[in-house]
C-alpha cells in the first residue's frame, strides 16, 4: 500500500501552479478589451453634474486575452468532484453525470421564458414530484424550494400552518444533537424555541429522553436519519410514535437520503414532512453558491398547506392550481430552480429504481471500507458499522496533533479534505463521506494518504502543523480572517 | 489545564466567582482550549435577568459556536465590554477574562455548582 506522491500523481496537486495577481494588480493604464465603432448618432444630453464622479473609477484596465487567462488560471486552482475524491461529510459530493447537462440545455427547456410554463416542463416537474414521493414514501411533493435550508423553512412553515389550522399553536421544536446543522436555525426563524435532545452512548436518539421532553407544547421533532454521526437511528419509529402520540409532527431532514434509497423510506418510519437535497442525493451540481433545489414532501394531512401553485394533471393536460386556500403561499417565483429539477429528473430516469438502490448500497459500502481500513490508526467516534459516512475523532492522535492539521496535510496528497469539527458532539471530528462515485483505486489512494499522514504525525508533527505545502496558497490564517475579514477591494 | 481552587464550576464549563451577593462568570480554561481560537463574543446588557442554566451569551471560535449558560440566577449588574472587542484574551487567560457580574437571586443555587476537585474529575472524564 505504500506509494510515494509526486505533484503529478494525484489530482489535487498540480505541476504548473501559476501565481496569479488580482485584476487590479494586472491593470495597465489605457489598455482595453473592446473596440467600439465611432458614434454616428447625436450625443445624448449630458448627465446632471451632481451624478457624475469627480474622477473616473479605478477599474482595472486589461485586454481580453489577459482577462481570459486570469479567469482560466483561477479556475485551475479549483478542486471539484471532476478533479478527484471530494469526501466532504454531510455534503454528498457525488459525481454529476454529464448527460444531465445535455438534457437541461435542450432548447425546449433552456430557451423558454419562465412565464411560459409549457406542458413539457410541467409534465417533467409533475413526474419528478411523483418520483420523489415514491422514493421517500410521501403523498405529495412541491419542487418550489430553492435549496436545502429553503426546503427546511418551507417544511417548518407547513408545520406551523398545520397546528394553526387546528387552533393548537405550539412553541417548541425538538432537535437531537446529531441532527443536521441547519435545523436549529430553520426552527428558530419560524419562531419556535429549540429544545436540544442529547444522544445516548451509542450516538442515537434515546426514546426515554425524548419522551421526557415531549409534551403538547412541542410542534415537531427534526430528525436526520442516518444522523450526522453516519449512524442509522434504530429507534426512529419509536421516536416518531412518541411525538405523534402527543400531537407533534416529524420533520425528516433529507441531507443523508443518499444512504437509504430503495432500502427504507422516511414516510414509512414516521416522517410527516421532509425535504430533499437534489444537489446532494440526485447529482445536481453544488458548491460555489450555485443554485440547488430543496423539494418538500408531505403526507396527506399536510397536503393542503403546500406552497401554491401546485401542478395538477387533468386528463392529459397539466395545469397550475392556485386555488389553495390553506396554502402557506408561494415560496419561489415561477416553477423553482428549473435547471436543477431537469438534471435531477434526468438522473432518476437514467438510474432507475435498481440504480438508485445500488448507489445507496455502494455509498454505504465505501464509507465502511474507509472505516475498516483506517480504524486501527484513527479512532472512530462510534465503533460500529456506519451508513454513508464515517466520523473519526482526534482523540489519541500521535503528539496530540489536531484534526485540522491532518485535514490541511491531506491537500498536499491531492485530496479535498473531509468535513472537520462537525458534528460538534465528537471531539475534533473528521467526517468522511466518500459517496458511491469513486472507484476503489481512489479510495485506496486516500487510505494510503491518511496512513502516511498518521506516520508523519508520529515522526514530525511540525510538518503537519505548517501544511499544506503543495497548494497555491499555504496555511490560511483562519483566526485573522474571522476576526478582521476584508471583504472589499481598495478602490481609490 | 488550570482549575483555580477558589471558583465554582458548571458541567457546561463555565466558572463562577462568588463574592457575597455578587457572582462573576466566565468560561473555563478547558472550554477555551476545546473551542480553539475565539473570534467573537456576544454578551447580555446590564439589567437583563437570567435563570441558572439559561443561555446568557454566545462564544464563537474558528471551530464552533456555543451558548454560554448562566451558572446562577440573577440580574446582570456589569458586562465586560472590553472583552467583546478582544475576545482572543479568553484564550490567553480564561479566568482573567470575566464576562458578566450578576446580583445573586438565590444563594442556595451555589450548592449545585462543582468545586475545583469535582470539576477536575469531570474534565478528566470528558477528555477520555
Amino acid at each position: 500500500m505504500s506509494k510515494s506522491y509526486g505533484p503529478c500523481d494525484t489530482p489535487g496537486a498540480r505541476g504548473l501552479a501559476l501565481c496569479e495577481p488580482t485584476l487590479f494588480e494586472r491593470s495597465t493604464p489605457g489598455r482595453v478589451g473592446y473596440s467600439l465603432p465611432r458614434v454616428d448618432v447625436n450625443e445624448p444630453p449630458p448627465l446632471p453634474a451632481e451624478l457624475l464622479r469627480d474622477e473616473p473609477a479605478a477599474w482595472p484596465e486589461l485586454s481580453e486575452v489577459e482577462v481570459v487567462r486570469h479567469f482560466t488560471r483561477l479556475s485551475q486552482y479549483n478542486y471539484g468532484v471532476d478533479s478527484g475524491l471530494y469526501p466532504l461529510g454531510s455534503c454528498t459530493m457525488k459525481y454529476n453525470p454529464k448527460i444531465n447537462e445535455d438534457v437541461c440545455r435542450l432548447a425546449g427547456f433552456a430557451d423558454v421564458h419562465p412565464a411560459v410554463a409549457h406542458q413539457g416542463l410541467l409534465r417533467l416537474i409533475y413526474e419528478l414530484e411523483q418520483f420523489l414521493a415514491e422514493i421517500a414514501g410521501m403523498d405529495a411533493v412541491t419542487c418550489q424550494p430553492a435549496a436545502g435550508a429553503h426546503g427546511e423553512l418551507t417544511g417548518m412553515l407547513i408545520i406551523r400552518a398545520y397546528h394553526a389550522s387546528r387552533n393548537d399553536p405550539r412553541s417548541k421544536v425538538i432537535i437531537p444533537d446529531t441532527a443536521h446543522g441547519t435545523n436549529p436555525a430553520s426552527a428558530a426563524i419560524c419562531n419556535y424555541q429549540v429544545v436540544p435532545l442529547k444522544s445516548n452512548e451509542q450516538g442515537l436518539i434515546d426514546p426515554d429522553a425524548l419522551a421526557a421532553v415531549m409534551d403538547e407544547s412541542v410542534a415537531a421533532i427534526m430528525i436526520t436519519n442516518p444522523n450526522t454521526l453516519g449512524l442509522f437511528e434504530e429507534n426512529v419509529d419509536r421516536a416518531a410514535h412518541i411525538v405523534h402520540e402527543r400531537g407533534g409532527l416529524v420533520y425528516y431532514d433529507g441531507a443523508n437520503l443518499n444512504a437509504i434509497m430503495g432500502y427504507t423510506r422516511p414516510g414509512d418510519f414516521g416522517a410527516d414532512v421532509l425535504h430533499f437535497n437534489l444537489h446532494k442525493t440526485f447529482s445536481t451540481p453544488h458548491g460555489g453558491g450555485g443554485p440547488g433545489a430543496g423539494p418538500v414532501g408531505v403526507k396527506k394531512h399536510l397536503e393542503p398547506f403546500l406552497p401554491r401553485p401546485v401542478i395538477r394533471k387533468k386528463g392529459r393536460q397539466y395545469a397550475l392550481d392556485f386555488d389553495r386556500p390553506q396554502s402557506i403561499g408561494r415560496m419561489r417565483s415561477w416553477c423553482g430552480n428549473v435547471g436543477v429539477l431537469i438534471r435531477a429528473y434526468a438522473y432518476i430516469r437514467e438510474m432507475g429504481a435498481a440504480g438508485l438502490k445500488r448507489s445507496s448500497e455502494l455509498a454505504v459500502l465505501n464509507a465502511n471500507y474507509l472505516r475498516v481500513m483506517l480504524q486501527d490508526l484513527y479512532k472512530v467516534a462510534q465503533d460500529r458499522p456506519c451508513m454513508h459516512e464515517v466520523v473519526f475523532t482526534e482523540k489519541g492522535l500521535p503528539n496530540d496533533v489536531p484534526m485540522l492539521d491532518v485535514a490541511k496535510r491531506l491537500m498536499d496528497y491531492g485530496f479535498h479534505p473531509p468535513t472537520i469539527y462537525f458534528p460538534l458532539v465528537v471531539k475534533g471530528a473528521m467526517m468522511i463521506e466518500p459517496t458511491e462515485s469513486f472507484e476503489p483505486e481512489s479510495l485506496d489512494a486516500f487510505i494510503t494518504a491518511m496512513r502516511d499522514i498518521y506516520r508523519e504525525a508520529q515522526e514530525n508533527p511540525a510538518l503537519l502543523h505548517h501544511a499544506p505545502y503543495n497548494t497555491v496558497v499555504r496555511r490560511l490564517d483562519e483566526v485573522r480572517a474571522a476576526r478582521n475579514p476584508k471583504l472589499t477591494a481598495d478602490m481609490e | 489545564m488550570k482549575i483555580p481552587a477558589d471558583l465554582r464550576y458548571t458541567k457546561d464549563h463555565e466558572w463562577a466567582k462568588i463574592d457575597g451577593g455578587t457572582a462573576t462568570f466566565g468560561i473555563t480554561d478547558y472550554a477555551q482550549d476545546a473551542l480553539g481560537d475565539i473570534v467573537f463574543l456576544e454578551l447580555p446588557t446590564v439589567g437583563a435577568s437570567f435563570k441558572a442554566g439559561d443561555a446568557l451569551g454566545v462564544v464563537e471560535s474558528v471551530k464552533a459556536v456555543s451558548d454560554i449558560f448562566a451558572p446562577l440566577s440573577g440580574e446582570v449588574t456589569a458586562v465586560n465590554e472590553e472583552l467583546t472587542k478582544a475576545p482572543e484574551t479568553i484564550n490567553t487567560d480564561a479566568y482573567a477574562a470575566w464576562m458578566v457580574k450578576i446580583k445573586i437571586a438565590d444563594p442556595n443555587e451555589a450548592k449545585a455548582l462543582m468545586d475545583a476537585a469535582a470539576y477536575k474529575k469531570l474534565v478528566a472524564e470528558v477528555a477520555k
